[in-house]
């Protein structure tokens, strides 16, 4: 799909995608030649077509995480089913959210982290850890966590 | 009002690209399979005849003879596999654009719902309280492409893909695998298992997927002292599916209770608690016999 400027002829451009809740998803688009935003909003049965296919509306923003369909969707998985950074090698499993070496997160962040369903907790933490190495990004923040989420389109994240 | 430009006439790509988007995840999962010789599926039309009892012990007699063999429980609903190869419920590691697959004791590379659910706990999705039959298959067939793509299961001789009772998910499978080897049909000796199961030989025909042989499970009970074999059902399902489909019978499984109890128990690859038995060691008669020499004339079937 694409969205047309009638005013300016002009090819809008995606911005972001959001939840805003009972299950519409918003894609917005903005002219670039006059500014002018629209957003299309999905209703439930076209958000769920959407996501159970696993595609994006407005295309992908971070590369497709491993199981992330599962991770997503799946309603009540094992709390401790996935590790998504390697043992050490003594074999014990990382626990510490700020392992030497990488992107570290705050006090905050952390406790926003914490709320994220285990499930899919690590993919979420990849994605912004992700996010923030790209950008030399030492420390994760609630902003940045915002930033990213705005960026990213990262809607229910 | 302007003339409105079409979707072509516009320039810019549309980011959106929904085919694109699923094009790419057939992409992933052709690319993930690349390092696998043959991927075969183990059906059957209908429910209790011993699906997955034959595709672990297919794997495990696979897996015996030296192959790298990989399981991909594809009944998401009912998964058993994963207990039955004895291969413990853990963490699974996720590296770069996969998760690790874990192993049996024989080294079989297995993958199931099983290892995600809580105990006990049936597969629902995160969907709108309404029409949700609507959207089970759809995120199903996304499950099951995401066993396959984002499962690092590297380079398999042979990976068996354990489907649930009925057609559906064939459909899917072949449609996500369109290389299939082919499917091996698991029925017991009963008019009613020969009338359910043939339904799927015909759909598997009608699409094109080639039926590989015939597994009679359950063809009759193998008394534990005298080895006699005494049957357990009247019928001869095996023998007219193999008409039907122009395909040999791998085997025929007589029932044994401790075969039964160890594979439930996670021990029937290393034959009932002990040590893996090797083949000059199996009584004629036994399951374990049976099971390889469905497997050899499997792979006598695979080019």
């Amino acid at each position: 799909m694409k969205f047309l400027c009638i005013d300016c002829d002009a090819q809008m451009a995606f911005e972001e995608r959001e939840l805003p809740g009972d299950g519409t998803l918003a894609a917005t688009f903005k002219c670039p030649s006059c500014g002018r935003s629209v957003a299309m909003l999905t209703n439930p049965m076209e958000t769920q077509l959407v996501s159970s296919l696993g595609v994006e509306i407005g295309g992908r923003t971070v590369p497709a995480q491993p199981m992330e369909l599962i991770r997503t969707r799946v309603e009540g998985g094992r709390e401790d089913a996935f590790t998504d950074e390697a043992p050490a090698a003594d074999g014990r499993l990382p626990t510490a959210v700020n392992p030497p070496g990488r992107v570290t997160w705050d006090a905050a962040a952390t406790e926003r982290l914490s709320r994220v369903p285990s499930f899919v907790r690590g993919m979420v933490k990849r994605i912004y850890a992700d996010y923030a190495a790209e950008r030399g990004i030492a420390r994760i923040t609630t902003d940045v966590m915002d930033t990213a989420r705005r960026e990213l389109g990262l809607e229910g994240m | 009002m302007p003339r409105i430009r079409t979707y072509n006439d516009l320039a810019e790509p549309d980011r959106s690209d929904l085919l694109g988007q699923v094009t790419a995840q057939r992409s992933r999962v052709a690319a993930r399979l690349a390092p696998v010789r043959h991927v075969v599926a183990v059906a059957s039309g209908k429910g209790g005849v011993g699906k997955s009892f034959v595709t672990a012990g297919l794997a495990a007699a696979l897996a015996r003879s030296s192959r790298a063999i990989g399981v991909l429980d594809a009944d998401l609903q009912s998964p058993t596999a994963a207990r039955m190869l004895g291969v413990p419920v853990g963490r699974l590691e996720v590296t770069g654009d996969a998760v690790i697959p874990p192993r049996s004791a024989d080294g079989i590379r297995v993958m199931s719902s099983e290892l995600l659910l809580a105990e006990g706990a049936p597969l629902q999705w995160k969907e709108p309280a309404h029409e949700r039959f609507v959207w089970r298959g759809t995120l199903e067939t996304g499950m099951l492409r995401e066993f396959l793509s984002d499962v690092e299961w590297g380079t398999l001789d042979v990976l068996l893909v354990d489907l649930p009772p009925g057609g559906d998910r064939l459909g899917a499978l072949t449609e996500l695998v369109p290389n299939l080897a082919g499917i091996v049909v698991v029925t017991i000796p009963s008019d009613a298992s020969l009338r359910a199961v043939r339904r799927g030989v015909r759909e598997a025909r009608d699409r094109g997927v080639r039926v590989l042989g015939i597994v009679e499970n359950m063809a009759g009970y193998a008394c534990g002292k005298c080895g006699e074999v005494s049957p357990l059902f009247s019928g001869d399902a095996a023998q007219q599916l193999a008409k039907d489909a122009d395909a040999p019978i791998l085997a025929s499984i007589p029932f044994d209770p401790a075969t039964q109890k160890a594979w439930d128990g996670g021990t029937g690859a290393r034959g009932h608690g002990t040590a893996a038995p090797q083949s000059s060691q199996l009584p004629a008669h036994s399951p374990a016999a049976a099971l390889e020499r469905a497997a050899t004339a499997l792979m006598s079937r695979l080019p």
